[in-house]
């Protein structure tokens, strides 16, 4: 078993979360796994990305080769675009469809969501929209994480577990929203593909 | 033992912790910042009673580690490369003095200058200051090679420099860890004037220094982390340094690599791997993130050996960090055609934070640029950096800590008026506080705008050294009191501002002016801990 995903988004929508839920929850699979992130400069409100790997053999390098992404899940429209060369050719784009938009060319959303739906394979879901009805916009991204869950061959429920453990220590009301995000984006998902 | 999810930069962290560290020092800059904000914010640090402490600069960081060392203790100073540069009169004689308790300088080198202004190899310091350099290619390694180092250094008594880049610093993978060694007790050294570095004495002890060359060699050539593996296609040997060997690995999914391949991890380069290298095969490549210094060290000047293919003859570009299409592309394999980035995606740079105070402060500046012209604004490292980009375009420099008010002291003998210079609190009491005075001995016509957003602020927020001193600092070094404003970089303040800007531009002599208002990240986040506490408090 092996995946390779590209996280995208700018700095500050939470990919580092995302990160961290899936890498709590492939410890707990027993996987290894390598995550390069982004920090410094780029942080104030640029474009990020992070490289997740996971596998049941030892992982060589922190990068993904060119091509080799099994996914890119992104927080924002225009950012999961940016790593296209990344993914494989029959590879999975999970998307945020809710622009941030602090730069002054952003593109036409509708060319944009063309430029998405032209991918064989994608999901593309307005998380900020389903997060603010389940309570709080910050959620987003993990609204976005259970989109992509259905594709993570890791347990739902030690994805679930993750979250308890990263959200417990802020209250049981952030632990419940974000459990209800996960959950949403996944049913999404999964009726996106019936 | 338990394994931790760890980024190199905390995987090193906890390794010092482990290894019986008693201090560490440093001043912030990526991607070497979370070394110390992990032992900072460690419980087990605290209870040890580590010391761990945000320093000036990189130098004062530097010397402290050392008389921590002198006493007898084992201690770490961190730093990216460019730190390394203020740090290197400190790091160069540390080679010559040698250390009594073990001295790691964790030096995070920044390839591809994601972060920073070069992409300059600290092993090229560390070969100059001929002392063992630790290269780990992945946490587990950067978490044992930290133990090594630290029994190195005491084994020889020198400093020994870990080198990281930053896809190792901020790349999080298992680290499992070792069992923990006590801190030393504090104990004098054996010889009181090793430290004394008169010419007299550190003839000696460079003499000492040289001699031991032949037992950093042979150390590194018995050292695990040096390894030969051999393979049967001798057409090609590869020398893989470091994070490379990863990269290489890679384009070998079943790690089946047919060349025979050294494996190098500590330096001085192992001589009699390499010499087994290029004796068995008909060429040698060589992978290295940074400079071709592993490349240039083998080739030799006049190049007349078997080919040696790397950085320089172009197999692999000459710049910017390795990856494993790089690489593979290097080892002759045809890379894939990818999806393309499709040509509506813009590009999304930086930018200063909404609400953040360096965009009232520029705002004002560019008004009052109005009346001179652009082209004279002196800057500095960090945040407002970004003030280079639209929409402010206020900035004409930007070249190392401290070198805006010197710049524009410069510029100013030089005729051109007005000379205006704009720092970071964190960066004038860093490195800038020594031109000031320069400037105000001399008299000369500039004006230093320094911005106080009260933290070092690009790196995530560190507390400034110069916080409450920045008045105090410049009277002391001598500007006129009357030419020291300070104003609230706000909107409902902008045209007070420009003025004051105005009156103190046209002043001729030094004056400095000093916006204030918190950074919005910290301040953010003193709320929300502030709202935290009082909701325990309520619920309690």
């Amino acid at each position: 078993m092996k995946i390779d995903i590209i996280l995208a988004g700018v700095g500050g929508q939470g990919i580092l979360s995302i990160a961290a839920t899936i890498g709590l929850a492939a410890v707990e699979a027993g996987l290894y796994l390598k995550q390069a992130e982004v920090h410094g400069m780029s942080q104030r409100g640029g474009d990020v990305q992070s490289h997740l790997r996971l596998s049941d053999k030892e992982i060589a390098s922190d990068l993904i080769p060119f091509g080799k992404a099994d996914m890119i899940i992104s927080v924002e429209p225009m950012e999961g675009l940016r790593y296209l060369p990344y993914l494989k050719k029959d590879g999975w784009l999970i998307t945020n469809t809710k622009p941030f938009i602090n730069i002054s060319n952003y593109p036409d959303e509708e060319k944009l969501m063309a430029e998405i739906k032209a991918l064989p394979n994608h999901i593309a879901l307005d998380a900020d929209s389903v997060a603010t009805e389940l309570g709080s916009v910050k959620a987003a991204n993990m609204v976005v994480l259970g989109a992509a869950s259905p594709f993570i061959s890791i347990e739902f429920e030690k994805l679930e577990n993750a979250i308890r453990t990263l959200f417990g220590r802020k209250g049981e009301e952030l632990v419940t929203l974000n459990l209800n995000a996960l959950n949403t984006g996944r049913k999404f998902s999964m009726e996106a593909q019936k | 033992m338990q394994k931790l999810l760890l980024l190199g930069d905390e995987a090193i962290a906890q390794a010092a912790i482990d290894a019986g560290m008693s201090g560490v020092y440093a001043y912030p800059g990526t991607p070497s910042t979370e070394v110390t904000e992990y032992v900072r914010s460690s419980r087990e640090a605290r209870e040890k009673g580590i010391v761990a402490t945000w320093c000036a600069n990189e130098k004062t960081a530097a010397e402290t580690a050392l008389g921590m060392s002198y006493a007898g203790r084992r201690t770490m100073t961190c730093m990216k490369h460019v730190g390394l540069n203020v740090a290197a009169d400190a790091f160069i004689n540390s080679s010559i003095t040698g250390a009594n308790g073990g001295i790691i300088f964790l030096v995070a080198d920044d390839p591809s200058m994601h972060s920073s202004q070069n992409e300059q190899d600290s092993r090229f310091y560390g070969k100059f200051a001929m002392i063992p350099i630790l290269e780990p290619s992945n946490q587990q390694e950067a978490y044992n090679m930290v133990h090594y180092g630290f029994d190195l250094s005491e084994k020889f008594q020198i400093p020994v420099m870990i080198r990281i880049t930053t896809r190792l610093a901020h790349s999080r993978a298992g680290v499992v860890r070792k069992s923990s060694h006590e801190q030393n007790k504090v104990g004098l050294p054996e010889n009181l004037r090793q430290f004394v570095l008169l010419p007299a004495i550190a003839r000696k002890q460079y003499k000492m220094l040289v001699d031991n060359q032949p037992a950093f060699l042979k150390e590194s050539e018995e050292s695990a982390f040096n390894t030969y593996l051999p393979g049967k296609d001798k057409s090609l040997g590869i020398i893989a340094c470091g994070l490379a060997y990863n990269y290489l690995i890679e384009n070998f999914p079943e790690r089946d690599i047919p060349f025979p391949v050294v494996k190098v991890q500590q330096y001085p380069l192992p001589e009699k791997h390499i010499r087994r290298l290029y004796e068995e095969c008909d060429s040698l490549l060589v992978l290295e993130d940074g400079y071709p210094i592993v490349e240039e060290m083998v080739k030799g000047f006049l190049n007349l050996g078997k080919p040696i293919k790397g950085r320089l003859d172009g197999t692999i570009p000459r710049t910017g960090e390795l990856n494993p299409n790089i690489v593979g592309a290097g080892l002759g394999f045809e890379q894939e055609e990818t999806l393309d980035v499709p040509s509506l995606v813009a590009a999304r740079p930086p930018s200063l934070c909404k609400g953040c105070s360096h965009i009232d402060s520029f705002t004002a500046l560019n008004e009052v640029l109005e009346i001179y012209g652009r082209g004279r604004v002196f800057s500095d490292i960090g945040c407002y950096t970004l003030s280079a980009l639209p929409p402010y375009e206020s900035i004409n420099s930007c070249v190392d800590m401290g070198a805006s008010i010197t710049m524009a002291k410069g510029a100013a003998d030089a005729g051109l008026v007005p000379a205006i210079a704009v720092i970071g609190d964190s960066t004038f009491t860093h490195s800038g506080m020594t031109g000031l005075l320069d400037a105000v001995n001399d008299k000369s016509n500039i004006t230093v705008i320094i911005l106080d957003n009260s933290t070092t602020g690009m790196t995530g927020g560190q507390p400034s050294s110069a916080l409450g001193k920045i008045e105090d600092i410049c009277k002391g070094i001598g500007v006129d009191e009357d030419h020291i404003r300070v104003l609230k970089p706000l909107r409902k303040h902008h045209e007070e501002n420009v003025q004051i800007m105005k009156e103190e531009i046209e002043y001729n002599g030094v004056s400095v002016v000093i916006p204030r208002r918190e950074c919005i990240q910290t301040l953010n986040k003193r709320m929300r801990d502030k709202f935290k506490e009082k909701a325990k408090a309520a619920g309690k």
